[in-house]
């Protein structure tokens, strides 16, 4: 009894290894930035919710996305960045001809615990401040308060953003906490009176304290319209123009639909 | 099948089971070095472990470990200045002046700290201890070393205790009776008899409870605040090596010099708790030979 059991066990398990084969089913695989990653991650869920295809969506960064593309091993590139000169170049050496795609912004707040005072900073205080120069609120005109600078860990794709458009590139004061991740930033400035840190605009609430920035307020229109200056946009590429699956994909991140889950994730959607 | 060739078989499939936990050792060792080692040739050993910059995603990058490595030790020295009294005089109550129905009652009580999930240990100093020490010292931020070490302290004392109690109560008791016959007291009996019998084993218990201490993560990456500057005192934020590897490894590209750095640095954290693990064990054998009287 036990041994036929077995066996039928074993039919079945060959059948549906077959059936599998036999119907298989379209793939899209997608490779790239770790900041588009939960954008192209959710909407490959819904879409595959609705259609019968199978996406794999992976992280490793936009260099490692793009090096996929110009090796032909992935359909679509996430980038939180431009591709550069040089990888076009290889790409085309290779035969595949990358487009680009934008499918969201990216925009950073700078935030402060509601009960500072100040509520509008310019770039070059920003750059300031995470750079240690200013290190009382006094100098901007705020209380006699030490600035608790706040950061990301060096590695993520906000910090990318931060430090290369309101810190210019330069180092961050090594004073800086180290949070891990946007809402512990949020939570550490929301417990922090003298606290400033940065996170994506997705995370604003009342318990912080988001300021304006070169007199503009981020928000979704401003950061969209590119008046807020710390944002960026986010692409996916692919490999020449979009066809079959790989179009359809991308429209769909495109469509309202895709671009509420763009909201979602907390980013900035195009429209 | 006859019994012996099962006997056999099982006794086989019993080897691999058992030499599976020094294998896996072996692989985390080689892929470690592997991984790690680079970092050492490129950026050089002197300037890689005394270097003060940490700033490893910049060009060009500094990769000077000096900051983490004394954060670490600085947090893991408190946590020890912290949790060594309470666990030696909790070791010593429980053994001597506790009696024996309620030590029974609350032994497995101080043992279940030692279960508890360290995220939950980094909740307790992010939200409770952090906010109470700012308000104390009027510091701008509770995250400090001391929010760590005292942390730290607290999820090393159910080690201490546990291991220096086994040591105290294993002291032969005719010691004790022989101080006492001698007109010795109480607490001469427990400060000048008892502690520097039960001494080397008091110390294994110390060096594990250092070994939980620095190799312990989740917990000091949420409440010691995460600063790579050099420390420059104990209510100042730190950043140790383990919340350094656990902050940045996620998003680092494979293969490259921050990488390699991370490694670099979980291979100088192994070589200090496998320095703390074999002191205690040469502690421990000390001790067991002293007690039998060999």
């Amino acid at each position: 009894m036990k041994k036929n059991l077995l066996i039928l066990l074993t039919v079945v398990m060959v059948i549906s290894l077959f059936t599998g084969v036999v119907g298989a089913q379209e793939n899209l695989t997608i490779q790239g930035s770790s900041t588009v990653l939960p954008i192209a991650q959710k909407a490959a869920e819904v879409y595959m919710e609705n259609n019968d295809v199978s996406i794999s969506v992976r992280g490793g960064g936009s260099g490692n996305g793009i090096a996929a593309l110009i090796d032909g091993t992935t359909d679509i590139a996430d980038a939180s960045r431009f591709i550069k000169q040089e990888e076009v170049d290889n790409a085309v050496a290779n035969g595949h001809f990358p487009v680009p795609h934008r499918v969201a912004m990216d925009g950073i707040a700078v935030v402060v615990h509601p009960d500072n005072p100040i509520d509008k900073l310019t770039l070059m205080e920003i750059k300031q401040i995470y750079t240690g120069q200013i290190e009382n609120w006094s100098e901007l005109g705020g209380t006699n308060q030490e600035v608790v600078v706040i950061s990301r860990d060096s590695s993520s794709g906000t910090f990318e953003v931060f430090n290369e458009i309101a810190v210019e590139g330069e180092r961050v004061t090594p004073g800086a906490l180290l949070q891990a991740s946007n809402g512990a930033v949020k939570d550490t400035v929301a417990n922090t009176e003298g606290a400033i840190g940065y996170v994506g605009l997705g995370y604003l609430d009342e318990s912080i304290k988001a300021t304006k920035v070169n007199g503009v307020y981020p928000t979704n229109s401003t950061v969209a319209s590119g008046k807020f200056p710390i944002a960026r946009p986010l692409f996916m590429f692919t490999d020449g123009w979009p066809e079959g699956l790989v179009a359809d994909y991308i429209n769909f991140v495109l469509s309202a639909e895709g671009q509420k889950i763009v909201e979602e994730q907390g980013y900035v959607p195009l429209h | 099948m006859d019994w012996k060739t099962k006997e056999k078989i099982i006794k086989y499939i019993l080897l691999i089971f058992a030499m599976s936990s020094i294998m896996f050792l072996i692989g985390i060792v080689i892929v470690l070095f592997r991984e790690g080692l680079p970092i050492f040739y490129k950026i050089g050993i002197i300037d890689f472990l005394f270097g003060q910059e940490w700033y490893p995603t910049y060009d060009p990058a500094s990769f000077g470990i000096l900051p983490l490595i004394s954060a670490s030790v600085l947090v893991t020295l408190g946590a020890m200045i912290f949790a060594v009294p309470i666990g030696l005089s909790t070791s010593v109550f429980i053994s001597y002046i506790m009696p024996k129905s309620i030590k029974n009652f609350i032994k497995p009580i101080i043992e279940l700290l030692a279960g508890i999930p360290s995220v939950i240990y980094g909740l307790f100093g992010m939200k409770i201890l952090g906010p109470f020490l700012k308000d104390i010292f009027g510091l701008p931020t509770g995250l400090t070393a001391l929010t760590a070490s005292i942390m730290l302290g607290i999820m090393a004392l159910p080690t201490i205790i546990s291991l220096s109690e086994d040591a105290i109560t294993s002291v032969p008791k005719k010691f004790r009776d022989a101080s006492l016959a001698l007109g010795g007291t109480r607490w001469e009996t427990i400060s000048k008899v008892i502690l520097p019998t039960a001494s080397s084993g008091i110390v294994t218990s110390i060096m594990l409870g250092m070994g939980r201490a620095i190799g312990e993560t989740m917990t000091v990456l949420m409440v010691a605040g995460g600063a790579s500057a050099m420390p420059e005192g104990i209510l100042k934020p730190v950043r140790t090596m383990t919340a350094t590897i656990a902050a940045e490894m996620g998003e680092t590209p494979v293969g490259s010099n921050h990488y390699q750095a991370l490694f670099g640095i979980a291979i100088v954290l192994f070589i200090i708790t496998l320095s703390f693990n074999i002191i205690a064990d040469l502690t421990r054998k000390r001790f067991y030979k002293k007690v039998s009287g060999k």
